[in-house]
């Protein structure tokens, strides 16, 4: 129903322009194509909300098994003032925040200057990157338990993990942004004189800014991923041991809600990153693009 | 000398006995280069793509040394991209992350830090006003035309004040019409500053209108098979191409370098 009362209403001017014979399926397309972007996500959002509500009401599905949406929403209230005022999860949530952004800045740092080393030197090209791109195509997740060996169950296994599952992809990217550089870039630095500093600094950094960038965006992600994983396994504190709990407990409201959070935190992050990638990097094509979306 | 050189001005390029040999790739870029640029000449080389002559200004640039044989600038050897050397590219290469005038104060800034190259500012905007691109100063290279990328490069080249242009295809990429009105601005330029120019071109119009020396080159290896003096009265307008003399002129380097592609 919703989807036909709007496009009526769009009726007298496509009436005006050309003959009214268009199939249903056609205007509806068209129709959904034209909305604003925020509605459209909200009217997914909804469709798939409905969707699922339908599948408990209907379809027999317990509870316990699948919430309804409705209790979700309830739940994430219900952790919301518990994030609010303080409480438990709060602390929880403080915990796994730390042991992301430690990770992060730690893999950011060292796969920086390792991505700096691979990328400039021919052994590392050659002998160093083809490994660094094998393990990041392997499951590292796979990895957890080896690092709770290692690192015991506090904090540090956590965060460890998190730089392990978000180095890779900041090494590589940055080796490969390493020689971004256009060889007439380099001709034109050099017949001005230009000290390898300044070809450096001026020239090799800022054309390997879009992929650092690159690579740290997909850095962030895996680091919220692999410091919950790690509090999975490695049990004790943090966000994603709640979730584990919870799940144990069969709450799966509870675990929706926590997962939503943790959603929220990552988006974020992220959000974060493509602010700084925006701003430093910004005569890159693709932010170019998306500013000019945006108009 | 023959015409269009003065009697006792100082050469500026002296290259004897010049050949070139890509290692790697075993490629005889260049034999058996032989060459005098007076102060104040403009010459070109014409030839065959793949003939050696980017390879050549790239030697002149100091940015690539030869096999064999010497090039002297002023006197001295070139082993290092000279002081008194502007360059300009194919492609303008204007780094998209600098405002036009940050492009072109770049080389200020490289050879006299950042905190000096503030008083070079007006400088550049007045070199940018003199190309058709006031306005622009603030503008990313991602905003220009081709055109305009081209003439801020030539801006870029000019603000260190060289003596001698070396200039790679400078306006290959541009359109014939915008291409001749560039061609008139670098003449222009060059006059006013008495520079030596250098231009390495594939459009014989342009070699003709621009240069006191033709140098036809072949291919394979890169040698010089002709120089045609071009004797036209100066300064040369876009009505010098309907002269007479012109239209022989470019006969002559068009044939020059037909029997350049028979003998390879
Ligand atoms: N860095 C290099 N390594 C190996 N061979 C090269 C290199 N640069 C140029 N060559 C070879 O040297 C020869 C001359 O190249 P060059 O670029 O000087 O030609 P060109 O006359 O400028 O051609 P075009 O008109 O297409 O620009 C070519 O055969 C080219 O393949
Ligand atoms: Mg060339």
């Amino acid at each position: 129903m919703a989807l036909t009362t709007p496009v009526s209403g769009r009726e007298p001017r496509s009436a005006g322009g050309r003959r009214r014979k268009r199939s249903g399926l056609g205007r509806a397309g068209s129709f959904l194509n034209n909305l604003p972007q925020p509605i459209a996500v909200l009217l997914v959002v909804i469709v798939v909300l409905a969707f699922w509500q339908l599948i408990v009401a209907v379809g027999g599905v317990s509870e316990i098994i699948l919430p309804p949406p409705l209790a979700v929403i309830e739940e994430i209230g219900v952790v919301a003032v518990q994030l609010a005022t303080g409480g438990f999860l709060l602390g929880q949530l403080w915990l796994t925040i730390q042991e992301i952004v430690l990770g992060f800045l730690l893999a950011s740092a060292v796969g920086f200057l390792l991505g700096l080393w691979i990328g400039q030197t021919r052994f590392g090209q050659r002998a160093v990157m083809p490994l660094f791109v094998v393990v990041e195509a392997s499951p590292k997740i796979a990895f957890t338990p080896v690092f709770i060996a290692w690192f015991g169950f506090g904090i540090s296994s956590k965060f460890l993990m998190a730089a392990f599952m978000s180095v890779f992809p900041v090494i590589i990217n940055t080796a490969a942004g390493m020689s971004a550089a256009s060889e007439d870039e380099v001709k034109l630095f050099r017949s001005m004189r230009a000290s390898s500093w300044d070809i450096f600094w001026k020239l090799r950094i800022m054309r390997a800014l879009p992929f650092i960038f690159a690579g740290l965006k997909i850095a962030i992600v895996s680091a919220v991923t692999g410091a919950v994983a790690a509090e999975f396994i490695g049990g004790g504190v943090g966000f994603g041991e709640q979730v584990r709990v919870a799940a144990s407990r069969i709450a799966l409201d509870r675990v929706f809600a926590l997962i939503f959070y943790l959603s929220i935190l990552g988006l974020i992050l992220f959000g974060a990153i493509s602010w700084a990638q925006r701003k430093f990097a910004f005569w890159d094509v693709t932010s170019i693009t998306r500013k000019k979306e945006k108009k | 000398m023959s015409a269009g050189t003065l009697e006792g001005t100082r050469t500026v390029y002296r290259i004897e006995g010049l050949d070139h040999v890509f290692d790697a790739a075993e490629v005889h870029a260049l034999q058996d280069i032989d060459l005098r640029i007076l102060q104040g000449q403009v010459v070109s080389f014409i030839g065959p793509s793949g003939c050696g002559k980017s390879t050549l200004l790239t030697i002149m640039a100091g940015l690539l040394e030869p096999s064999r044989g010497t090039v002297l600038l002023n006197g001295e050897d070139v082993d290092g991209p000279p002081d008194e050397v502007g360059i300009m590219f194919q492609r303008a290469t204007l780094l998209p992350w600098r405002t036009t005038v940050e492009n072109v104060l770049l080389p200020i800034e490289l050879r006299h830090g950042k905190r000096r190259t503030k008083a070079y500012r007006d400088q550049a905007e007045d070199l940018l006003q003199r190309v058709g691109l006031a306005g622009f100063e603030r503008r990313y290279p991602g905003e220009l035309s081709g055109g305009m990328a081209q003439r801020a490069a030539i801006c870029r080249m000019l603000i260190t004040e060289p003596d001698v242009l070396l200039l790679d295809e400078p306006f290959g990429a541009l359109d014939e019409l915008t291409r001749e009105r560039m061609d008139l601005e670098l003449q222009r330029i060059a006059a006013a500053r008495d520079a030596t120019v250098v231009l390495v071109t594939h459009s014989i119009p342009e070699a003709v209108l621009l240069s006191d020396r033709v140098y036809a080159m072949s291919a394979r290896p890169g040698r010089i098979s002709e120089v045609i003096d071009i004797d036209l009265p100066r300064p040369r307008t876009l009505d010098t191409m309907a002269l007479p003399a012109f239209v022989d002129y470019t006969g002559r380097v068009r044939r020059a370098l037909d029997r350049g592609h028979e003998d390879s």
